[in-house]
């Protein structure tokens, strides 16, 4: 008799990697998956693994690869009133998340082994996977390129200067090239300043209403262009973050058909809000890039059909009350985002039938594991024991004083959403269940 | 809404005698018209005051001034409604200053419209006296005001509605007692 | 009557009979300030706030004649730093002032949105004196008071609106208002000062200034910041004013009715040349008299429905 850790069996078991969709029962052990069977158990085959210390019957639920969100901000060190690594984790958990990569601007940000490293050694009690993201430049100062080496020595897997963009032209293209011969990704935060100026809302008929100072959609596409044409010319692969515009999805495509090495990016946010809501002035609402029109969130929806868009990730921005009950134009940008990701994407991309279940777990688990090269994304033998469980049907309604973050800024607060994960498992550890 | 039962007390022969007989007992009580100037409370008021200073000015050949007061803004329940009442205009074209001014008003009832037009006209300069005359006084003051002049007296509950009407605004003159 | 909301926080969306209130209430106030004692007791025993986050002489000025000659009790607090640099936030101190048993808020802040945000977080009543680029409503509701009283009626007159109109609140509560009231409204200035889509205001576009005039009623002028040339947007105000300065020859061939405004100040020689603003067609004067007025007539309207003082002593604890 096997000595099994836990026992998942449901009838809707997805695997975006070999693209089985159906009934399946699966068999940890040891933190990883020991056998992998396409059929359910029946109600002998349950009770004939009675000395199994778990057996979870996810009838009625979607059983997938762990998801993992490759764009978190914790805000540890520095702001840890705002989220820890720690409280970051628990969040992450609840949302359904087994694994999370966190950006490095913190204070100080993730620019040298030794805090790569602090982050590492303070992940190892969290309750989910946490992968360090390093810096692009020293200081996120966007000048000299900081120790790519040793980053990813330390353990990031990969770089970016999230929360600004590289502005000088020579540098990015620096950092790519040497970049490129440790194989990971650069993520890039694509935005203009020069073109951004005092900007605060997106740069439309709206904030011409609202007079709220514009951004207009280019301070995005021009530096997507630029990074682009960049990471072509180095070979280095590139990652757009949080991309917002129909112009910028247009350009990703056009690298794409030229086999250029680009993957990218959109957030929940970015695909269920429009810039007209801004009526209310509502700082939860600030967010960088801006939350833009109507046509750009078809655009994002097409992308995310037709594949090109590859990922779905939160960018997760926690921020503290004190900091947001402000004038809009005074707030800091950014919303919470682990958990009310999953809820936004079943309601506004799997129930909408933009995407199937597959792509949803292409988009959150599949997708993130390959471009950033993580064990994860796939139900595969031996690999690590990484499960979501999702309940499609739940019906719940967004309360940010019921979530695991120390922050609760988010516009969602009343939405009704449907879909949330029922069990997060990570190396075969149940580290969250939802109550019934 | 008119309700059932409204009895009329007052028709248009007995509105007009009554003016008449305060035309009357404003020159006598004065001792002519001389100094004399005429305000209406707006809305019937006013029109009540233009009958009173016509005739006036019937009996002793003098046209006295007329002025129109809305005294919506110096009301004291102004602030506590929920709604504002439309303020109109208020025209007084005169020096008030050391005139004896005629008050006219409608229907005196808690005393409280009487008061904010006091405040009103003192406002626009020191009078030398201000005389009240009102067509209908049903009694019921919550403040310590009185009418000098008033064309006929009625006992009401708090219940009862008095209903004055007068041809200029409502078509007819009259006025009429609504039961409960 | 009451006004349909209980804030003014912009034009947009106010209705053509709110408005209508507005002017028939500030033709009586305006006869109250002709008078020896220009003062009624209305709203004696409300406290009113005036915010001023953003330097203003006239507009503050106005407010504070406006509250007093209702009898109301006004405190005025004016400072140019942003709430967030002072360190206190907005919400702290519309909360502390609220403490203090103030019945409404007039604000002046460079952030749009303020009012909105005080609106929210907050339980008095908001006048919104200004914020932003978003709008200055009671600027635009003397405009159009302003406009009505001389010619009688607003619809189907023709306004241009000249100038800074990306940065400016009182275009875009101008624009809505007068359009609510059936006038044509057309908008000149330089490209680079035209908001994003600013057509879809229902609005023509010029860039002309002698093209803008023609077959106009109506200009109203709008004040050029140096700001926007060192913002790199205009090369230099000696090109504008080349440009966009309404100066006489402007004025031959306008009708004989033709109305020349201006929200104030003034900036002599840059956007309006001083004969022209000292003119015959100028109601720039009338529109400082009148902004008394109707902002009595706003205070008037928004107030009421105020609790007794033993009441709401209740509902602070």
């Amino acid at each position: 008799m096997e000595e099994y850790q836990l026992v998942v069996t449901g009838d809707e078991m997805i695997d975006p990697e070999s693209g089985y969709s159906g009934p399946g029962t699966i068999y940890i052990k040891d933190g990883s998956f020991f056998k992998i069977e396409k059929k359910k158990l029946s109600q002998e085959q349950s009770k004939g693994l009675s000395n199994v210390p778990r057996l979870i019957d996810a009838t009625g639920m979607i059983v997938g690869p762990g998801l993992i969100d490759m764009h978190v901000h914790l805000r540890e060190p520095g702001r840890e009133d705002e989220e820890t690594i720690l409280t970051g984790a628990e969040a992450a958990a609840a949302g359904g998340f087994t694994s999370i990569c966190c950006m490095p601007n913190t204070t100080p940000p993730l620019d040298n082994y030794g805090i790569i490293n602090f982050v590492v050694e303070r992940a190892r009690s969290a309750k989910v996977r946490v992968y360090p993201i390093g810096a692009i430049t020293q200081g996120q100062k966007g000048e000299i390129i900081a120790e790519i080496g040793d980053l990813v020595e330390a353990g990031a897997v990969a770089i970016s200067d999230d929360g600004y963009p590289v502005m000088n032209s020579g540098v990015m293209r620096n950092a790519m090239e040497y970049t490129r011969m440790f194989d990971i990704p650069v993520i890039s935060h694509a935005e203009d300043l020069g073109l951004v100026g005092t900007g605060v809302a997106n740069e439309g008929f709206n904030s011409t209403r609202f007079g709220l100072p514009g951004i207009p959609g280019i301070a995005e596409e021009v530096m997507v262009a630029r990074d682009i044409m960049i990471s072509d010319f180095t070979g280095c692969a590139l990652h757009l973050a949080h991309l917002s515009t129909a112009g910028s999805i247009s350009l990703v495509k056009e690298a794409k058909s030229r086999k250029v090495a680009v993957s990218c990016e959109v957030t929940p946010h970015h695909f269920s809000l429009t810039d007209d809501l801004l009526e209310s002035y509502d700082s939860n609402l600030r967010v960088n890039p801006p939350i833009r029109t109507k046509r750009d969130v078809e655009a994002l929806k097409d992308g995310l059909k037709e594949g090109t868009v590859d990922v779905i990730a939160s960018d997760h921005a926690p921020h503290s009350q004190e900091e947001k009950e402000v004038e809009f134009e005074a707030a800091p940008c950014g919303m919470i985002g682990l958990e009310t990701t999953v809820g936004l994407v079943v309601t506004e991309l799997v129930e909408k039938g933009i995407i199937d279940w597959m792509e949803f777990f292409k988009k959150l688990s599949l997708n993130p594991a390959t471009i950033l090269k993580l064990q994860g994304g796939r139900l595969q033998v031996s690999a690590p024991a990484d499960l979501t469980i999702i309940d499609p049907q739940k019906r719940w309604v967004v309360d940010p004083k019921k979530f695991k973050s120390k922050s609760k800024n988010s516009p969602f607060v009343g939405r009704r959403l449907r879909g949330k994960a029922r069990y997060t498992i990570v190396a075969g550890k149940v580290v969250f269940e939802a109550e019934s | 809404m008119e309700s059932d039962k409204l009895i009329q007390v007052m028709d248009e022969v007995a509105v007009a005698r009554t003016i008449t007989r305060i035309a009357h007992e404003i020159i006598e009580r004065n001792g002519g018209v001389g100094d004399m100037v005429i305000i209406g409370v707006r809305t019937r008021g006013a029109i009540l005051a233009d009958r009173l200073a016509s005739e006036i000015e019937r009996i002793e050949r003098v046209a006295l001034p007329i002025g129109v007061m809305d005294i919506t803004l110096y009301r004291d329940d102004v602030q506590n409604k929920l709604e504002q009442p439309l303020v109109q205009k208020t025209e007084i074209l005169f020096q008030v200053a050391d005139k004896i001014v005629i008050l006219v008003d409608d229907v005196l009832f808690t005393g409280r419209t009487a008061r904010a037009a006091l405040d009103a006209i003192i406002d626009f300069g020191r009078p030398r006296s201000i005389q009240f005359a009102v067509l209908i006084d049903r009694g019921h003051r919550e403040l310590p005001i009185r009418a000098d002049y008033i064309g006929k007296s009625l006992s009401t509950t708090l219940e009862e509605k008095v209903v004055v009407k007068i041809k200029e605004e409502d078509g007819i003159d009259g006025v009429l007692l609504g039961g409960r | 009557m009451r006004l349909k909301s209980r804030h003014l926080l912009g034009l947009e969306g106010v209705s053509r009979q709110d408005i209508e209130l507005i002017f028939n209430t500030g033709v009586t106030f305006k006869e109250i300030l002709s008078r020896d004692i220009p003062k009624v007791p209305t709203l004696r025993g409300l406290t009113i706030a005036n915010l001023f986050y953003e330097p203003s002489t006239r507009t503050r000025f106005s407010f504070e004649l406006a509250e007093k000659r209702l009898s109301a009790d006004t405190v005025s607090f004016s400072t140019n730093t942003s709430s967030v640099q002072k360190g206190e936030t907005l919400k702290d101190t519309v909360q502390n002032i609220e403490a203090m048993k103030v019945d409404m808020v007039v604000i002046r802040h460079q952030a749009a949105g303020a009012p909105h945000f005080l609106a929210r977080c907050c339980d008095t009543k908001v006048i919104n004196a200004g914020d932003g680029a978003h709008e200055h409503p009671t600027q635009a509701l003397l405009d159009l008071f302003t406009v009505w009283e001389k010619y009688k009626k607003i619809d189907g007159l023709r306004v241009v609106i000249v100038g800074d109109i990306k940065y400016s609140r009182v275009a875009r509560s101008d624009i809505w208002g007068f359009k609510t009231m059936g006038a044509e409204v057309a908008i000149c200035g330089p490209t680079t000062l035209l908001p994003y889509e600013v057509e879809k205001m229902g609005v023509k576009v010029y860039n002309r200034l002698e093209a803008a005039l023609e077959g106009r009623d109506i200009v109203i002028v709008l004040r050029i910041q140096t700001e926007r040339q060192e913002m790199g947007l205009l090369p230099t105000i000696r090109e504008y004013v080349n440009r966009f300065c309404l100066t006489p020859p402007h004025l031959a061939g306008l009708r004989e009715n033709f109305t020349i405004m201006h929200p104030g100040p003034i900036n002599r020689g840059v956007e309006i040349s001083p004969e022209v603003a000292d003119g015959p067609y100028s109601v720039i004067l009338s529109q400082v008299t009148n902004g008394v007025a109707i902002r009595m007539a706003v205070l008037y309207l928004l107030s009421g429905g105020r609790l007794p003082n033993s009441r709401r002593k209740a509902k602070a604890s």
